[in-house]
């Protein structure tokens, strides 16, 4: 079948999978106590018998549980994710207006620890027991035990209270009309400070596993019996060691790449960045189930896809693995 | 009557505005045009359509966009607005509003009285407090253009007070009619009569109004811009007013922690003025069906438990005020005479609780119960407010864990009935009619409804000087019920009433006349303006 074949197989699993866990979602959702009706009512510190059998009728809640999930699943099927009751508005239209810059944060952040990360890792592993490895890997045990809320708040607390360099929240500044480039460069102003703190921890999983990989393959016989036949040390280090230390990381990076939309609710929150992790959070409080449905289903999807492209990336970094085996 | 009415508000009127004329003439330099205030929204709402729901962010963002016959001065005077004018028939049940004539809606169509009649008899028909007012109205008619007669099926006194702007905001009947209101695209970008338009909402960022230029008020507003951010986080929200960044902060935007330190200032003031209109009021429930619940010795020896006083100090770092009975010091027909007299008196408490024969086990517990105090969603001291609760009651003996759940889960609980003792607030709406009955009358016990009567409280004194309350059009005789009623209610110690709401607004010094009535933020803002 080969390689075409594999990924069709994968991709209907995929499908499968992720249809499975949209059902299970759907009940998982609707066993927390309250509905949206009782969250409104809720934020409306108002309520009576009426206002909530029309929220209900509105919302399709006052029909059996096993027709909301038809209906839900037939919008599925023709692409209409629902609406939010919240919001009021097509679930799709809300998830496309705040994925662009959860996209935008999560794939800088990703890029940047990732690089980072397999270098300070690597230069660590190189010069193991030196100053340079000690270090890093105190610094990567630092960055990946601070709470990730801590670090946000006081890096806001230095470099926008006390120095005043960097914007404590936002997108872009607002009001000041920016375009073209300039707003290019705002956006990357307000972006440096939540970039930096989801960066860190991830840099740090990467150092470290980088740092343990390198060294586990810089010990294998075939690096010595290449460094005894005269190689160049760079080529050695690119060629043999990196090429096979690799591997770990890889499947690290494409397991976090599957989570990158949905792991931002801290970062998005304490920054105000305008994202799906904090749309993700608020349906969740408001019991807003077609919303937080539509974000399971986003992220879930990136999951499957993600894991698919980690396994074809193996092939072409390892040729001893064949997908289609 | 009716002359004399129309007389005293129209005096009313004249000699307040003749009195901010006088005073601005004298003080300081007349307002300019120009200027943006930067405020915040939070949460962030789902969209601003305030005459199908009740959420607050939408409500202070959509009342400058959308407005109603009148508004309210601290005292609850109306203050007219896309009404003139209005009258009372003798009866008290016809009530007449001549409208504005130079009104237009933003989008250039002009304000009528059909706009009116399809507001209160279509759209508001779900809302969950103004349906109880227009339920009483038996014909709403539009004799002309700008004439709008709402005929009672009987007086009801709170009538008048009940068109607060996030209540009962008027809405254009050309958008809105014969169109699936929730689902109505104008409930995202609202189009009103109000001194602001809406012109974006940048999602999970802000929202931006701009100024009317065709506001029927000439000159008015004076701000070019409005804008409202979204920051989810209390501390950023705090260092955004700090910076200046954002002007004007309200409601629970800054957490108690950081309002001495914001306070001190020099580029901030701070009021708790303005929430005059909502009123909240904060107490510790029984589950009446459950004893000894029941027991009035017993709720009184709660309320003697609990030293309310070092909630204010502590929990509210001096924000609120300690209440004298079930009525906000704000609310109508508040009687300071009336006075629980609830002293903090442990020994008090345990000697009522012995003269119930809950007498303390050998591990000198009384009674085992569950608290369940209010959601930590709205806000981190009301996990704090049930720590304590639990430590005062366990010094008398009286085990209650506190069972922690989110907003929609203590909602349903507490609808269902399914709790012990919870902590519980609610607005109360400027007239005891209006958010005051719907906790204590008997009529409003039932199932599955949350922020009616859920304790099951039942006094047949009290149903009955609520209803005459409602009816009765005679301000002297309202005022000596609802005294009467109080009393009542402070002798059956309904709830421990624990706090009356002050949350503080921040103001910028660099703007003025922010809050000026009681609606606070959820003012239209008409007259806000920059320090020259």
């Amino acid at each position: 079948m080969g390689r075409a074949g594999y990924i069709l197989r994968r991709l209907l699993k995929g499908v499968i999978v992720v249809l499975a866990i949209i059902v299970l979602n759907f009940f998982l959702i609707r066993a927390a106590p309250g509905d949206p009706a009782m969250a409104l009512a809720g934020e409306a510190g108002a309520a009576d018998a009426e206002y909530l059998a029309k929220l209900r009728q509105d919302f399709g809640l006052d029909r059996r549980l096993h027709e909301q999930l038809a209906i839900y699943m037939w919008g599925f099927v023709t692409l209409d994710l629902g609406y939010s009751y919240k919001h009021g508005q097509p679930v799709i239209k809300l998830i496309a207006e705040r994925l662009p810059s959860t996209i935008l944060l999560t794939i800088t952040a990703y890029v940047l620890s990732l690089v980072l990360g397999v270098v300070f890792g690597t230069v660590a592993a190189l010069r193991v027991n030196s100053w340079v490895d000690t270090t890093f890997t105190v610094l990567a045990l630092v960055f990946y035990a601070v709470p990730l809320f801590w670090l946000a708040l006081m890096s806001i607390l230095l470099f926008s209270v006390v120095l005043d360099w960097l914007p404590a929240v936002g997108y872009a500044t607002v009001g000041a009309g920016h375009t073209g480039f300039a707003h290019v460069l705002d956006v990357a102003h307000h972006m440096i400070l939540p970039t930096v703190a989801l960066s860190l921890f991830y840099l740090a999983v990467y150092a470290r596993l980088a740092r343990a990989s390198v060294l586990e393959v810089s010990r294998q016989e075939f690096v010595t019996t290449a460094r005894a036949k005269g190689v160049d040390e760079g080529r050695i280090v690119r060629a043999h060691i990196l090429r096979n230390a690799i591997l770990p990381v890889i499947s690290m990076a494409g397991f976090q790449a599957g989570h990158l939309v949905g792991g931002t609710v801290i970062v998005e929150t304490i920054f105000a960045w305008p994202g799906i992790g904090r749309l993700a959070f608020e349906a969740a409080l408001g019991r807003d189930y077609t919303l937080l449905l539509g974000v399971f289903f986003l992220t879930s999807a990136l999951v499957v896809v993600f894991n698919l492209l980690t396994d074809l990336i193996y092939t072409v970094v390892d040729p001893r693995i064949e997908v289609a085996a | 009557m009716t002359t004399r009415i129309l007389v005293r508000w129209a005096s009313l009127v004249a000699v307040t505005f003749a009195l901010l004329g006088l005073g601005g003439a004298f003080a300081q330099p007349a307002p300019k045009r120009g200027g943006e205030l930067h405020s915040l929204m939070n949460p962030e709402p789902g969209h601003l359509a305030i005459g199908l729901s009740l959420q607050v962010p939408s409500q202070v963002i959509g009342s400058k966009i959308m407005q109603s016959l009148v508004k309210y001065d601290y005292d609850f005077k109306p203050i007219p607005v896309l009404a003139e004018s209005w009258t009372i028939s003798p009866d008290g049940k016809t009530y007449t509003f001549k409208l504005r004539r130079n009104v237009k809606w933003h989008d250039g169509k002009p304000f009528t009285a059909k706009d009116v009649v399809f507001t209160t008899t279509e759209l508001l028909k779900t809302h969950p407090l103004s349906r109880r007012v227009f339920a009483r109205v038996e014909k709403t008619t539009a004799t002309d253009d700008h004439t709008v007669v709402f005929q009672l099926k009987e007086p009801y006194a709170a009538f008048m007070t009940a068109f607060d702007p996030s209540s009962i905001p008027i809405y254009p009947a050309h958008l809105y009619e014969g169109t699936e209101y929730q689902k109505n695209p104008w409930n995202e970008k609202p189009i009103g009569t109000g001194p602001f338009k809406f012109a974006e909402w940048k999602k999970g960022s802000h929202i931006k109004l701009v100024r009317n230029d065709d506001y029927w008020k000439p000159g008015l507003p004076y701000l070019d811009a409005i804008y409202f951010h979204s920051i989810p986080d209390a501390a950023g929200r705090a260092i955004a007013l700090e910076q200046g960044k954002v002007h004007f902060t309200s409601w629970g935007n800054i957490e108690g922690y950081d309002v001495a330190r914001l306070k001190a200032l020099p580029s901030l003031e701070m009021t708790t003025k303005g929430y005059e209109m909502i009123g909240v009021m904060m107490w510790l429930e029984f589950n009446y069906r459950k004893p000894p619940f029941n027991d009035v010795r017993f709720r009184k020896a709660l309320a003697h438990a609990i030293d309310r006083k070092f909630i204010q100090q502590n929990i509210y770092y001096g924000l609120g005020k300690i209440p004298t009975g079930p009525f906000a010091s704000v609310t109508k027909y508040y009687d300071s005479k009336v006075d629980t007299g609830w002293d903090f008196n442990p020994a008090k408490a345990r000697q009522l609780l012995d003269e119930m024969g809950l007498k303390p086990d050998k591990d000198g517990v009384r009674l085992k119960t569950t608290l369940m105090p209010i959601a930590a969603t709205y806000g981190e001291q009301f996990v704090r407010i049930g720590e304590y609760l639990k430590q005062a009651l366990k010094d008398v003996g009286i085990d209650a864990p506190i069972v922690a759940v989110d907003a929609p889960t203590w909602i349903k609980r507490m609808g269902d009935w399914e709790y012990d003792l919870a902590v519980n607030f609610i607005g109360q709406y400027g007239d005891p009619e209006l958010g005051v009955a719907r906790t204590y009358i008997s009529s409003n016990i039932q199932k599955g409804i949350p922020f009616n009567n859920m304790a099951g409280y039942a006094n047949p004194k009290v149903d009955e000087l609520f209803a005459n309350g409602a009816v009765e059009m005679d301000e002297a005789k309202r005022a000596a019920i609802y005294r009467e009623m109080q009393k009542v209610m402070v002798d059956d110690a309904v709830f421990v009433w624990l706090l009356e709401f002050e949350y503080p607004h921040f103001i910028n010094k660099k703007f003025k006349n922010v809050i000026v009535n009681a609606h606070g933020n959820k003012d239209d803002f008409e007259a806000v303006h920059m320090v020259p």
